[in-house]
Parts: C-alpha cells; sequence; structure tokens
C-alpha cells in the first residue's frame, strides 16, 4: 500500500466515512482482503483435515483394491451424480448471490439465497436415502456388518468382508463429515438470507455473503473428489 | 490497487453460466469414462475430471482470477505444496511396501 492512499484514507476519515469500516482499517479494500485472506488460511487447515482423510482412504484403495471396487458398486453412482448436479447448481446460485449483493439486486439476491438452500437440502436428503439403504443392507460398519459379493473382474473370488469395513467405515466418515460441512453451510446460509432480508447485505458491506460462498465452493470441491473416488471404482467390470 | 473497489473482482453472469455448463460436462464425463475400460488410467482420469473441476471452481467461482491480492494466492499454492507433501510422502512408503 502507498503513503499517499493512506493519507487519503485518513484524510476523509471523520466525513465520509463508511459506518461498516472498522476503525482499524485504512480503507474498505484492505478491509475486505483481511476478511477473505482469513477465511482463504482457515479453508487451508480445512484441506489439511480432508488431505488426511484422503491419504487413508488413497491408502487403503491401493491396498485392497479388489475388496474396495466391489464395496464401492454397492453404492448407487446415480444417485451420486445427481447430488453432484445439485451441488454444481448450488454453486452457480452462491455466485449469483455474491453477484446480486455486489450490485445490489435485492430480489436476485433472495432468490439465490433460498434455491442455494433448498439446493443443500435436496443434497442431504438424498445423502439421508442412500444412508438409510446403507442400514438396511448392513453395510455400517459395526456388529451387524455383512459383506458378500465377488470382486469386480474375478467372478470365482470373494471380497474380504474385514476389507470391504474399512471402505465402507471410510466412506461414512468422509461423506459425514462433508454432510456436517453441508448443515454449517445451510446455517451460515439462513443467517446470510435474515441479513439479506434485513437489507444489511449492500454494495458498501458484503463481506460476509462473500466468505460465506468461499465457503460453500470449498464443500463443494470436496464432493467433486469424493464423488469419483468413493462412487465410481472399476464400474466397467 | 483498484480504484473501482466496489465490484472489484466479479466476473459477468454470463461467465458463470459457462462455468456451470462445463462443471455439468465434466460431472457426465466422469460417469461416462467409469463405464470404459480403460486399463491403469481409470483412477488417472478420474483424478484429472476432478481436479479440473475443481480449479474452475476455484478460479471463476471463488475468484482467483483476477484476485489481486497475492498473499492469497501464496495460501492457496502453500496449501496445495503441503496437501502434496502429505500424499507423495505417505504413498512413496505405504505404496512401495509389497514391492519385493
Amino acid at each position: 500500500m502507498s503513503d499517499s492512499q493512506i493519507t487519503v484514507a485518513t484524510s476523509v476519515h471523520e466525513e465520509v466515512r463508511n459506518p461498516a469500516l472498522l476503525h482499524h482499517f485504512a480503507t474498505e479494500q484492505q478491509q475486505r482482503d483481511a476478511s477473505s485472506l482469513g477465511m482463504w488460511i482457515f479453508l487451508g487447515t480445512e484441506v489439511m483435515f480432508f488431505g488426511g482423510l484422503f491419504c487413508a482412504y488413497l491408502i487403503y484403495r491401493l491396498w485392497y483394491f479388489g475388496d474396495f471396487a466391489a464395496a464401492a458398486q454397492t453404492l448407487n453412482s446415480w444417485l451420486g451424480m445427481t447430488n453432484t448436479i445439485v451441488l454444481i447448481c448450488s454453486s452457480l446460485t452462491v455466485v449469483f448471490a455474491v453477484y446480486a449483493a455486489q450490485h445490489g439486486k435485492r430480489t436476485m439476491l433472495l432468490a439465490s439465497l433460498a434455491l442455494t438452500l433448498l439446493f443443500g437440502l435436496a443434497f442431504l436428503g438424498i445423502k439421508g436415502m442412500e444412508y438409510r439403504e446403507k442400514f438396511e443392507n448392513h453395510h455400517v460398519p459395526g456388529a451387524s456388518f455383512s459383506f458378500v459379493k465377488t470382486v469386480p473382474g474375478h467372478p470365482d473370488e470373494m471380497a474380504n468382508p474385514r476389507h470391504a469395513e474399512i471402505y465402507f467405515a471410510l466412506y461414512f466418515i468422509m461423506t459425514g463429515l462433508h454432510a456436517l460441512h453441508m448443515i454449517v453451510g445451510i446455517g451460515i446460509f439462513i443467517w446470510l438470507l435474515t441479513m439479506a432480508w434485513k437489507g444489511r447485505l449492500t454494495p458498501e458491506y458484503n463481506t460476509p455473503m462473500e466468505i460465506g460462498g468461499l465457503y460453500w465452493h470449498f464443500v463443494d470441491i470436496i464432493w467433486i473428489y469424493l464423488f469419483p473416488l468413493l462412487y465410481l471404482i472399476d464400474l466397467h467390470k | 490497487m483498484t480504484t473501482d473497489t466496489k465490484i472489484e473482482h466479479s466476473s459477468s453472469l454470463g461467465t458463470y453460466v459457462l462455468i456451470w455448463a462445463l462443471l455439468i460436462i465434466g460431472t457426465i464425463a466422469t460417469v461416462v469414462a467409469a463405464h470404459i475400460d480403460l486399463g491403469p488410467f481409470n483412477a488417472a482420469v478420474a483424478l484429472a475430471i476432478a481436479s479440473t473441476k475443481a480449479l474452475l471452481v476455484a478460479l471463476f467461482f471463488m475468484h482467483i482470477k483476477g484476485a489481486h491480492e497475492r498473499l492469497l494466492k501464496l495460501v492457496v499454492v502453500t496449501t496445495i505444496f503441503f496437501l502434496i507433501i502429505l500424499m507423495a510422502l505417505s504413498m512413496a512408503d505405504y505404496g512401495t511396501r509389497y514391492w519385493s
């Protein structure tokens, strides 16, 4: 930042100050940059958090590939694809909401936020249906777990149920943690919707919308990786 | 720094719809690719498509493209760098244990 800019900012400080500008920031731009930088650092920690799980998944998949393929093929890949499309559509409505907040388009903002919530709930509903099926088929790791299936491509070789159980444990931890992030995201978007309803997201101050949007897109990116890794192993066999 | 402080890094709505369409096509492509036997390359193709989609979301929806804050890009690059260290070193160990 140049010195002249600080001088300008302080000289206009008292008269034409944006009420949303906190006193320890020189300009609105600086305040916005600080918020989004903080969010990106948080997302960095989230990447490492999920990264550990993806790493565990990759190791076991490498070791027990046939068993993982057998377990993955009990999943309904069409439901998984539908959920991917639902999340991509929700990401589109989120960028529309950010755009609407930046341009002061109230109706578009409220509609985009409501649609995002709807897509988020649809995702969780479909996920719930899938979880229910896992419970019905005894594919939930634990005392009542049972798995009888051959390894794809090897009709005479039974998959090891212990290894399939590891797949399902990783499936539930990873999709469960992702679903938890979705639930938190829905909470954030309900809050954004009330803020937008009260007219508190304006072209001058819409940082919560921008930051909330970053979070939603991040959760979408996690699913973009989860879908092919969990649902689409060796489907051609 | 820019003088246009209000809408400094928002693309047009048309761009967003185009990226959305590409993401949908990518999703269908990854399902189609999973049904074709590519030998050892099935996983590589799936991960390549997923990474392309993630890149599109990060660049256009999360506004990395056009972000004027260099510190932000540094955070993203650092994150990917450490993720690669985590994956590569773990796989160098676990992936090669049964080689003999």
